[in-house]
């Protein structure tokens, strides 16, 4: 065979790939493996050979932490405007939020709602980090409050589930920094009334999001081999000049540096949580 | 102090020496430069005027970064008739990118933390040029306690890139360090006034802005993120950031628009830095109205109209 110039023979290109029919299989994201869809329903979304937790949407969360149809979200019908009338480079923002509206058939990226948990009464909150990359905004802010307000006016448990990649949403500037302060200052207040709030971050929470009501829960959770942190990892990297190590921002990185009080399976989320309610009287809804 | 002069000040600026130069020769007494004086420093204000009422708002952002801008150890030493500076987080160390400390301002006692960016190559790498790590955010939260167990009032000087991007300071909890602060600080039970003096950084800033008012000096800027890092995410390239900056609303009287700050302090013709001193007067005397202002308020009631004031941020449909 030549080195150089042209072989003399033709490259067939085969495709290994049999053709799967759609949605029938899904190929894991982390260790490649193609798995049936039935067997990862059945195994919560997580990869059977690698353990890898697929990304969860709103719905899906809500249907893993709540007892049948116990959820029943507020009704506030909040909608994001636009105050800054963002100019990006391509698309407006109200563009941007009605395509993540028919992506993903909610009307803002968190979800909040009165719920029952393995029997108890709680609040719980979701953000889904398809909206948006899960960011927060006045709306998701705003969403985010109400439901830490009601549970303390309740004297109800608060259960917050994370995941977002984008924390404060950009095309709404400095009115989505300062839903920061208004979620954690909120939670101030249920805090002061001995309430419980256990966050459960998934893959990814992070910046905004992380800086503010995620990281302030009585017990924090988080799903194995999430991303959590506060800067994103392309960023750290741009800015040190040097590879991020093997597992850096990792769920387990942040359990070995005491942010994370434990890091839980899917399959055992529910009934961690319920059984951590139980020590704090999450039945009656009231310290006891 | 080397010449650092931005694009858009420097024919001020030269304008202004060959001023200063004709000064002085008329004082020699050899040569009439009255009329050529006068007639350079109509010429002057009108160019004052042209440049600085039109600032884009990547200008400002320029302005808020500027090398010869008063920052916060400026501003104290100004303001303030003395001034002890207090160290360490009691957990880990001492970050230099925050500064927190007593200090005694027109009769009172008072708290003072903020950023402190550096000077000099060698202040800068010191003080890793105003971004701290977890360690800064414990240190001011401590402090600041401190003040509300001995009933003094908190002012807090803001002026950041942003909190650090780096191993140590994802390992040490940066994003714990900041929700704190925002859970703690919004229920501090004594006054706590913020001015933005130069760059609000995001949740760098934000991690010691949270006040009954806050202020933001006439060229400071206040972001959710930098207008580079807007540019290279929404623009996938850096050199778009005046086009960022423009989209962000990241401005002064923007942020009064959006009822995110309470007032802008005007700044001497030209920005902070062409009369540092008369920058930190203004400051010291809207602090002092301030601290005046909410004096006849309890602690209960400050702290409920703090979070009430923060609960109202944003803007949405119902």
């Amino acid at each position: 065979m030549p080195i150089f110039g042209k072989p003399k023979y033709t490259v067939v290109k085969v495709s290994r790939k049999k053709t799967m029919p759609e949605g029938l299989w899904t190929k894991c994201e982390d260790c490649g493996e193609i798995v049936y869809n039935k067997v990862l329903e059945e195994n919560f979304r997580v990869c059977p050979k690698c353990q890898y937790h697929f990304i969860l949407t709103a719905s899906q969360r809500i249907a893993l932490l709540t007892d049948g149809s116990s959820f029943k979200a507020f009704e506030d019908g909040l909608r994001s405007l636009d105050p800054l009338k963002f100019k990006g480079p391509k698309g407006s923002y109200p563009e941007k939020l009605k395509e993540d509206q028919i992506l993903t058939n909610l009307e803002e990226a968190a979800l909040c709602g009165r719920a029952r948990l393995e029997g108890k009464k709680i609040v719980l909150g979701v953000t889904d980090s398809r909206f948006m990359m899960g960011s927060m905004g006045s709306v998701v802010g705003e969403k985010v409050t109400r439901a830490i307000e009601c549970a303390t006016a309740e004297s109800l448990p608060l259960i917050i589930v994370s995941g977002s990649g984008g924390g404060a949403r950009m095309q709404e500037g400095m009115l989505s920094l300062m839903q920061m302060v208004k979620t954690s200052a909120a939670l101030a207040k249920h805090d002061d009334a001995k309430l419980p709030f256990i966050s459960v971050l998934t893959n990814p929470t992070m910046a905004g999001v992380m800086a503010s009501f995620a990281s302030l829960g009585d017990v924090i959770l988080a799903e194995p081999k999430a991303l959590i942190g506060f800067t994103g990892p392309r960023v750290i990297e741009q800015t040190i000049h040097q590879r991020l190590p093997q597992g850096f921002q990792r769920s387990e990185f942040l359990l070995e540096h005491g942010f994370v009080d434990r890091v839980v399976h899917r399959k055992a989320l529910k009934s961690m949580l319920a059984q951590l309610l139980d020590y704090f009287g999450g039945t009656k809804g009231k310290k006891s | 102090m080397a010449e650092i002069w931005l694009d858009f000040e420097r024919p001020i600026v030269e304008l202004e020496r060959h001023i200063e130069e004709l000064r002085i020769i008329g004082t020699q007494g050899e040569f009439e430069v009255k009329e050529e004086i006068e007639r350079l420093e109509k010429k002057a204000v009108k160019l004052r005027k042209e440049v600085y009422t039109n600032l884009t708002p990547w200008q400002r952002v320029q302005l808020s970064r500027h090398p010869r801008r008063p920052y916060t150890l400026d501003y104290i030493k100004e303001i303030t008739d003395e001034f002890v500076e207090l160290h360490g987080d009691r957990y880990f160390g001492d970050d230099a990118a925050i500064v927190a400390g007593l200090g005694r301002m027109g009769g009172r006692s008072l708290i003072i933390i903020g950023h402190q960016k550096g000077r000099s190559t060698s202040e800068k790498v010191e003080r890793n040029f105003g971004m701290p790590h977890p360690e800064g955010y414990r240190k001011a939260l401590r402090v600041m306690q401190m003040a509300a167990k001995f009933g003094k009032p908190i002012l807090s000087l803001v002026d950041t890139p942003g909190a650090y991007p780096g191993i140590g300071a994802e390992e040490r909890g940066q994003a714990e360090a900041i929700a704190r602060n925002l859970r703690e600080i919004s229920i501090l039970p004594v006054p706590i006034i913020v001015v933005i003096t130069g760059e609000g950084g995001s949740g760098g800033a934000l991690a010691i802005a949270v006040g009954d008012r806050v202020f933001m000096m006439q060229y400071a800027i206040y972001s959710v993120i930098s207008p580079e890092g807007c540019a290279s995410i929404l623009w996938r390239d850096a050199a778009k950031a005046s086009e960022a900056a423009e989209a962000l609303k990241l401005t002064a009287r923007d942020l009064l628009k959006f009822g995110i700050i309470d007032g802008i302090i005007e700044e001497p013709v030209g920005g902070a830095h062409r009369n540092p001193g008369e920058a930190a007067r203004r400051v010291k005397e809207v602090v002092l109205n301030s601290l005046e202002d909410l004096n006849p308020h309890s602690p209960e009631e400050l702290v409920r109209r703090r979070i009430e004031k923060f609960s109202k941020m944003g803007v949405y449909k119902e």
